[in-house]
């Protein structure tokens, strides 16, 4: 890949656990997130693929450092090359790091949608909103209404506006498209992607893997808190073949319109994780040595696998 | 006859617009019928209605031509889009599945369910997990027909298959009457013997 | 392990607390009345080693007499309190599950009860159902069932409108089922918060009541007469009759609060895990 400029972030090796009760007195250390990796480069949209719980909305929480009280993160986050402390990440979000939250809930429910959408910075001239909602379809009395008189789905557009509008050179997108029209979604993503064309960069995090292939330009596949395969969108278009990891093989194949034929099996729970790579107990190929160590992150074909029989 | 919606339209209150108006469905048993809409058309409100968890304000749903009982155990039930919601968080899962019926060992396995899970609250499984409780226990109460409202839309592909192929197994060998709301239309052509597309129809 | 996180520290406090309930109990039992009488020979002593606390004006015990007081004020303060959370739950419950016209007559009950001050309210109770304890526990147990009562109720309203609620309907289940299985257990955390939470209150409030002179009759042991009592005798030098049995009612106070603190906090998801 010509990717030899500078990333805007990067994450590696990663972990992240909670302290929680385990039985009665007995305090124990969850790990739900452990040697993942992710590189941003301005200018690309990278989508996260995976089921809920392999991690995808912690990473948003981490980056931006919201994680709750009882959490402990260990790992590298660098962002424009310097670490990521949480002074930075209090300065940054907002501003530099935005996040279409995945919950219709994070809006302030007391505040009329267009100041809320402006943003509590120095104010914003409303045209750019106005535009904004007129292409999401969002009627002009939506600035004068409160976030309960929303639906879904407009609460939904509300949120991805709100992110579009701020100067951030990075948007996190925690599931922005579920109660969107296939037409809105498209529009959604069609504007991330002229974000992106700008040199800013999205993080996008979606099951709708169909739509992200179309839109992103790398994918990251999750699986069980750690990064199994980041591969060119284009693969996940071409088929399994093109891919590296079965997981991603698996998920590639389970899409309707795919031959809809999901694997057995189920994602492994932190603190019972396996020994060595984590999708080794559903694997078709899995072998002794999956068994004994995680496997190491390796190239191929200009992706990156964390799989002794990625091919 | 089957379940048969007739002119249905609801709004919340008489200064509130129309959610729905004038809709019809109907579907009968041993159908599966996939229910394309697009956002905002009030897709949940519809299977609400269906599945008797609303009064239509105007309009009526019937069942073989009477209305819906509304005491006792419905033949007509719906999953949800959230499971979670759909589960008392301070029960374990052997008490949320036994709300409907006695448990038989034997229909754990063609649901897809892990003996250990039973004894778990639903907190500590995934959204996958619990949507397979969801829909053995609408499966358990011995109901005729299901309405599904986007019953795999928060899931990723390979759960959304895995549910699926349970849900669709079940519908057969029962010969139930099946809605199935989706704004997926790959898997609206997957999984239903016909496709009622609501965009081709004008609200309002 | 780390030592002290906020299940032990719970534990522990909850430990203390009994016992100190405990004994502040077995001292009001035990001690007999004779022990108190004292004799003028001691009368007005400082605190020593002797009479920790010190002697009134009539030689008694300042120690055994605050247990005692204690002993009587808890005991006001728990009956009251139980009574007032268990109207609490059922007009919480009632004005929730009730038709409309049930829940705006609750809600205008509550803000009736809110809206006049605690003390003058339950002075003109206590008065017009007989003064003294049974008076003083019918003002107290009146009183303080509002706001826990208003938390219920919105609990309720809020668990109602949750989809397994309706999914349960549909599964033939009767609203009655529905009260006991779903909706009681919910609120059984919230009313022993409540009840905790209350007791404080309960209690502070029996203790101002009779130290204005409205409460219990001065032959009782209340704490609130004593402090009152010492008011007079404050000009003549006297500190520790007010100042020690003073601050054993409020650190006493504040432990209680600081139970009830906890156990809100350990059953609120957000901070449950900390």
């Amino acid at each position: 890949m010509e990717q030899k400029k500078e990333t805007l972030l990067e994450i590696h090796d990663l972990s992240i656990s909670f302290r929680m009760y385990h039985q009665g007195l007995e305090q124990k250390e969850l790990q739900v997130i452990s040697d993942l990796y992710l590189t941003i480069y301005p200018g690309e949209i990278v989508a996260v693929a995976g089921s809920s719980g392999s991690g995808k909305s912690l990473l948003a929480s981490a980056i931006l450092g919201l994680l709750p009280g009882n959490a402990t993160v260990h790992g590298h986050l660098h962002y424009q090359g310097q670490e990521l402390t949480p002074e930075r990440q209090r300065r940054l979000r907002g501003r530099e790091i935005a996040l279409v939250p995945q919950s219709v809930a994070y809006l302030d429910p007391l505040m009329k949608i267009g100041p809320q959408t402006d943003g509590h910075e120095k104010s914003r001239s409303p045209e750019r909103r106005r535009q904004l909602f007129a292409r999401f379809g969002l009627p002009e009395e939506t600035e004068g209404l409160y976030p309960f008189q929303l639906s879904g789905g407009m609460a939904r557009r509300v949120l991805v506006s709100t992110a579009l509008l701020t100067d951030a050179r990075l948007v996190i997108a925690d599931e922005p498209t579920p109660g969107m029209s296939l037409d809105q979604a498209l529009e959604a993503l069609g504007m991330f992607r002229e974000m992106a064309d700008e040199g800013r960069a999205v993080i996008l995090i979606t099951h709708d893997i169909d739509l992200a292939f179309e839109f992103a330009d790398r994918v990251a596949v999750f699986y069980g808190g750690t990064t199994v395969e980041t591969a060119p969108a284009s693969d996940f278009k071409k088929g399994p073949e093109a891919l590296r990891h079965p997981y991603s093989k698996a998920l590639w194949s389970a899409l309707p319109q795919n031959g809809f034929h999901p694997i057995p099996g189920f994602q492994p729970y932190p603190g019972d994780l396996p020994e060595g790579c984590l999708f080794a107990p559903r694997c078709p190929l899995k072998t002794a040595e999956c068994t004994a160590a995680v496997p190491p992150v390796q190239e191929i074909r200009g992706g990156e696998v964390r799989c002794y029989h990625g091919t | 006859m089957g379940l048969e919606a007739k002119n249905l339209s609801f709004r919340y209150s008489k200064k509130q617009p129309w959610i729905l108006k004038d809709c019809n469905v109907t579907v009968e048993r041993g159908q599966r019928l996939a229910i394309f809409a697009p956002s905002g058309y009030g897709k949940t409100t519809l299977s609400m209605l269906l599945a008797g968890y609303l009064e239509p304000v105007e309009g009526q749903v019937l069942l073989d031509g009477k209305p819906l009982p509304g005491k006792g155990i419905c033949p007509v039930q719906m999953i949800l889009q959230h499971p979670e919601r759909a589960v008392n968080p301070r029960w374990r899962l052997r008490r949320v599945l036994e709300e409907s019926g006695t448990l038989k060992e034997e229909m754990l396995r063609d649901f897809g369910i892990e003996r250990a899970w039973l004894d778990r609250f639903p907190r500590e499984l995934s959204g996958g997990e619990l949507q397979r409780f969801c829909v053995a226990r609408a499966l358990m109460s011995g109901g005729e027909y299901l309405i599904c409202d986007e019953i795999s839309t928060m899931l990723d592909v390979i759960t959304q298959a895995q549910i699926w192929q349970v849900v669709l197994d079940e519908a057969k060998k029962r010969n139930m009457g099946l809605i199935a709301v989706t704004h997926n239309y790959y898997l609206a052509e997957r999984i239903a013997t016909g496709i009622l597309d609501l965009t081709a129809e004008n609200v309002d | 392990m780390r030592l002290g996180n906020r299940r032990k520290k719970l534990i522990l406090l909850t430990v203390v607390m009994a016992l100190i309930f405990i004994a502040i109990y077995a001292f009001g039992i035990l001690i007999p009345e004779e022990e108190i009488a004292g004799s003028f020979l001691e009368a007005r002593r400082p605190p020593s080693p002797s009479h920790p606390f010190g002697t009134d004006a009539l030689g008694r015990d300042l120690l055994l007499r605050t247990f005692k007081g204690l002993s009587v004020s808890l005991t006001v303060g728990f009956a009251a309190s139980a009574v007032s959370a268990v109207i609490a739950i059922l007009v919480g419950i009632g004005a929730a599950a009730g038709a409309r016209w049930v829940d705006g007559v609750m809600n205008w009950v509550i803000d009736l009860v809110m809206g006049v001050p605690h003390t003058i309210l339950i002075i003109l109770i206590s008065f017009s159902a007989g003064r003294g304890l049974k008076g003083l526990l019918i003002g107290i147990a009146a009183t303080h069932w509002c706001s826990l009562a208003r938390l219920i109720r919105g609990e309720v309203l809020q668990l109602q409108s949750q989809p397994y609620i309706a999914v349960s309907r549909k599964l033939g289940k009767s609203s009655g089922w529905i009260l006991v299985h779903h909706l009681l257990p919910h609120l059984l955390p919230q009313f022993f918060v409540g009840l905790i939470l209350m007791l404080p209150h309960a209690i502070l409030h029996e203790a101002s009541i009779s130290f204005l002179g409205f409460g219990l009759p001065p032959e009782q042991p209340a704490i609130g007469i004593i402090l009152s009592e010492s008011m007079g005798y404050l000009s003549a030098g006297l500190w520790w009759p007010a100042l020690l049995p003073g601050l054993t009612l409020v650190l006493l106070v504040l432990l209680v609060d600081n139970l009830g603190e906890q156990l809100q906090k350990l059953l609120d998801p957000s901070s449950a895990q900390e």
